[in-house]
């Protein structure tokens, strides 16, 4: 047992180091995770850059085929990659889902001069990629997609509102899933495209979500024209492609969010709980010991996960856990850093707030890591059907047309 | 990256699995859950003609020398599978207490006979409520004597000799070794929570000890820390068995007209043990790595692994007899076996409370450095 790289990783990990070295800034402690940020007109700028830099340099696409610009890479050396870049401050999330779950897609199911038209420009960060899945009706049930494409020759016409689309403001082109056909059950009336963001019809609205910031957009379709020639998949497969697409979910491995235990250490060496250094304390030592148990469980859960595609096999299922266990410690540390503060816990302001606020901006902002890319309740669900075997839920939609379904008032 | 068992380890666990499947069955436990025989001596020989019991002791002391990952292994199936054998006592605390601060003489003496299981050995540090705490000692040595009571020893009734935190004339805390069959000594038998693993009060009186070299204290806070690693591993395996018995009834048992599985109230209750289980393994396999290639960590790793795995194996055992419903409260289900064991582990080295704060202190003492 031990946690060093093979001879051929090493060698990886000295390459990833020189080039971050080279083009990239190291965090400044105390920073905001950069995540949290908005992504402007500045930042996005600098993220292209950096992606050139990058693609440049071998770096992107690790796992693809060389003939696309890959390396052909196992994924242990994506693995590796992320583990180096956390330590640098680098404009993330702009890339992400296009390069992890839009051009595999398109690589499983577009024609080979659609892949030499985009794969490169994605790679080298120059056309920018979103996902058009979710929609106001269907949250956690992925496939009650209400937007509609309608076909007539060799156009399709697209109607409806997607939600929750991260990047569409400044993106060039998206892949969406759509309802061309309300009249069969849910999953078989579905199929897939890959679009223009910039087609005439198209409105892209920022939603403000309840911390006051801005990440995600409402995109609107109305007469939005798209080619058949744009079509992933066969007509009514829709579900099949969108599969592919989460399965390409990016490897769950190296974010912590913050606070984590460590702020929470910080914190704890700043401040008194009444006239009692707040380290001296029953109730907080105990705290920090249940999330220090907590971060370390799933650093070592990484460990395995990166053992075993060091190994070449496929990680078993204990990589699911991290975003159900992060998210929870999330809300949890941050609310707890609060209480700690007494009264003043409210206060937001910087200059009052230890740590610049980390703690009130994380509590307002944790609700997201419990829903987002999976809520609690579905990851409870996967890990208790896919991983323990338990039966999945009964179905009430399975046989019944789309659009004989019942709908809520909301 | 190589975070994970070897080949050869996996093997051995395999070789644990079928030989404790085919010997450890409900049956044979609850010999010893009845009070027929206080442990099973027939599995506790095969285990040691196994060489199981000097898996960690070097070889020049009749050990395999396997190191102590290969006793991890061990513990795990020891766990799952409840056997009711003083494996922890004589391997984590009195086999360990020796190679940490034994003399030679006592090495070579007291070793080869604890790997052929012909001596069982146990380790008394607790004198009533409470946990390990050098001020509680009231036991002492004095002339080469003890005198005291020290309780609850784990299988402090079986045991051939006992490793005894004491105080000396000069008040310093030392361990003293005690032979059972010494005048003076008087073992009793507690009634436990869990009778499957004999719990004993001894009482000293002028019994003649020798005392081992070197500061107790010190010595009793390595062991701990090696005992909580190895018995985080039997908490793991115990948890993961309640998981798996509990997923298989809830597939087989039928109510409303489906299988009590497919309700998520049921399903969400199994995937959070699942994640803690799994918490847990992560943990522990951080203290088995800390116990061999880095002691520096290890009062942070073992702290962390006993810590969660306690917790895991709580929930693992207290939602195994839930998921059951009423026949899972019954004397014929296994169920309560591990209920029983489960909450013995958590207490048996200390509990949460105090282990979280050696989570702490760790942490404290890594960032001072």
């Amino acid at each position: 047992m031990d946690f060093e790289d093979t001879a051929e990783e090493a060698a990886f990990r000295t390459e990833v180091k020189t080039f971050l070295a080279a083009n990239a800034e190291p965090k400044k402690r105390g920073a905001p995770p950069s995540r949290s940020r908005n992504v402007g007109p500045e930042e996005l700028a600098r993220a292209k850059k950096f992606q050139a830099a990058k693609a440049g340099a071998g770096l992107v696409g690790l796992t693809w085929l060389k003939a696309w610009g890959g390396r052909e890479a196992p994924p242990i050396f994506q693995v590796i990659y992320n583990q180096e870049e956390e330590a640098y401050a680098i404009p993330r999330g702009v890339f992400e889902i296009g390069l992890g779950m839009c051009i595999p897609t398109m690589m499983a199911y577009a024609t080979q001069d659609q892949l030499k038209r985009h794969v490169g420009p994605a790679l080298r960060g120059e056309e920018v990629w979103c996902q058009l899945f979710s929609e106001p009706s269907g949250g956690s049930d992925v496939a009650a997609v209400r937007t509609r494409a309608e076909r007539d020759g060799d156009t399709w016409t697209i109607n409806g509102q997607k939600i929750w689309t991260s990047g569409a403001q400044f993106s060039d082109f998206g892949i969406m899933v759509t309802r061309s056909d309300p009249t069969v059950p849910k999953h078989m009336g579905l199929t897939f495209f890959f679009l223009d963001m910039k087609s005439p019809g198209i409105e892209i609205r920022p939603i403000k979500q309840a911390s006051g910031a801005s990440h995600f957009n409402e995109v609107f379709f109305t007469d939005v024209k798209i080619p058949d020639s744009q079509r992933l998949g066969a007509v009514g497969q829709g579900w099949r492609v969108s599969l592919t697409t989460l399965m390409n979910e990016r490897l769950a491995i190296g974010d912590t969010p913050r606070p984590d235990v460590e702020d929470l250490l910080d914190l704890c060496r700043q401040i008194d709980l009444d006239g009692e250094p707040a380290m001296q304390n029953v109730a907080v030592r105990e705290k920090i010991a249940d999330m220090q148990v907590r971060s370390q469980g799933l650093k070592y859960t990484r460990f395995r996960t990166m053992t075993a595609l060091s190994r070449g096999q496929t990680p078993g299922p204990e990589s699911s856990i991290g975003k159900l266990v992060n998210a929870a410690k999330l809300q949890d540390i941050a609310s707890f850093g609060m209480d700690l503060l007494g009264s003043a816990g409210v206060v937001m302001d910087k200059k009052l707030a230890p740590m610049n606020a980390l703690f009130q901006e994380a509590l307002l902002g944790a609700p997201a890591s419990r829903i987002a890319g999976g809520t609690d309740e579905i990851l409870r669900n996967i890990i208790a059907e896919r991983v323990l075997g338990l039966p999945g839920d009964i179905r009430v939609d399975k046989e019944i047309p789309f659009n004989r379904l019942p709908t809520g008032k909301r | 990256m190589n975070f994970d068992f070897s080949e050869e380890q996996h093997q051995l666990r395999d070789q644990a699995r079928r030989f404790l499947t085919e010997h450890s069955t409900s049956k044979r436990i609850r010999q010893v859950l009845d009070g027929v025989a206080p442990y099973d001596r027939a599995m506790w020989q095969e285990i040691a003609a196994m060489g199981w019991l000097g898996a960690a002791v070097p070889e020049e002391y009749g050990g395999a020398g396997l190191g102590h990952i290969g006793l991890c292994v061990l513990a795990e199936e020891l766990g799952r599978s409840l056997a009711p054998v003083p494996f922890s006592s004589s391997v984590y605390l009195a086999t360990e207490a020796l190679l940490i601060a034994g003399s030679e003489a006592q090495k070579e003496e007291l070793l080869p006979q604890l790997v052929a299981g012909d001596l069982i050995g146990t380790l008394a540090w607790a004198e009533g409520n409470g946990n390990p705490n050098p001020q509680r000692i009231k036991a002492r040595v004095s002339g080469g004597r003890l005198s005291g009571v020290k309780w609850p020893v784990p299988d402090g009734g079986v045991a051939d000799f006992v490793l005894v935190l004491a105080r000396d004339d000069s008040d310093r805390v030392v361990l003293a070794l005690a032979r059972m069959g010494a005048a003076g000594v008087h073992p009793e038998t507690l009634e436990t929570v869990d009778p499957t693993r004999e719990q004993a009060k001894l009482s000293f009186e002028n019994v003649p000890v020798e005392v081992l070299p070197g500061d107790g204290w010190a010595a009793l806070n390595q062991v701990l820390d090696r005992a909580a690693v190895l018995t985080a591993f039997e908490q793991v395996g115990l948890a993961q068995m309640c998981l798996d018995t509990a997923v298989a009834f809830a597939m087989e048992r039928h109510a409303f007209g489906r299988p009590i599985g497919s309700f998520q109230a049921i399903k969400h209750k199994l995937a959070d043990v699942y994640v803690a289980t799994e918490l847990a393994r992560s943990n522990a396999y951080y203290g088995a790595w800390a116990m061999t290639a880095n002691g520096g960590e290890l009062p942070l790793a073992a702290a962390s692994a006993r810590v969660s795995a306690t917790d895991a194996a709580w929930l693992a055992a207290k939602e195994n007899i839930q998921t059951h419903g009423g026949i899972g409260f019954t004397w014929e289900m296994d169920c309560h076996l591990y209920y029983r064991r489960a909450k013995l582990l958590g207490l048996t080295l200390g509990s949460n409370p105090w282990w979280k704060d050696r989570v702490v202190a760790a942490l404290e003492s890594r960032n001072a450095a």
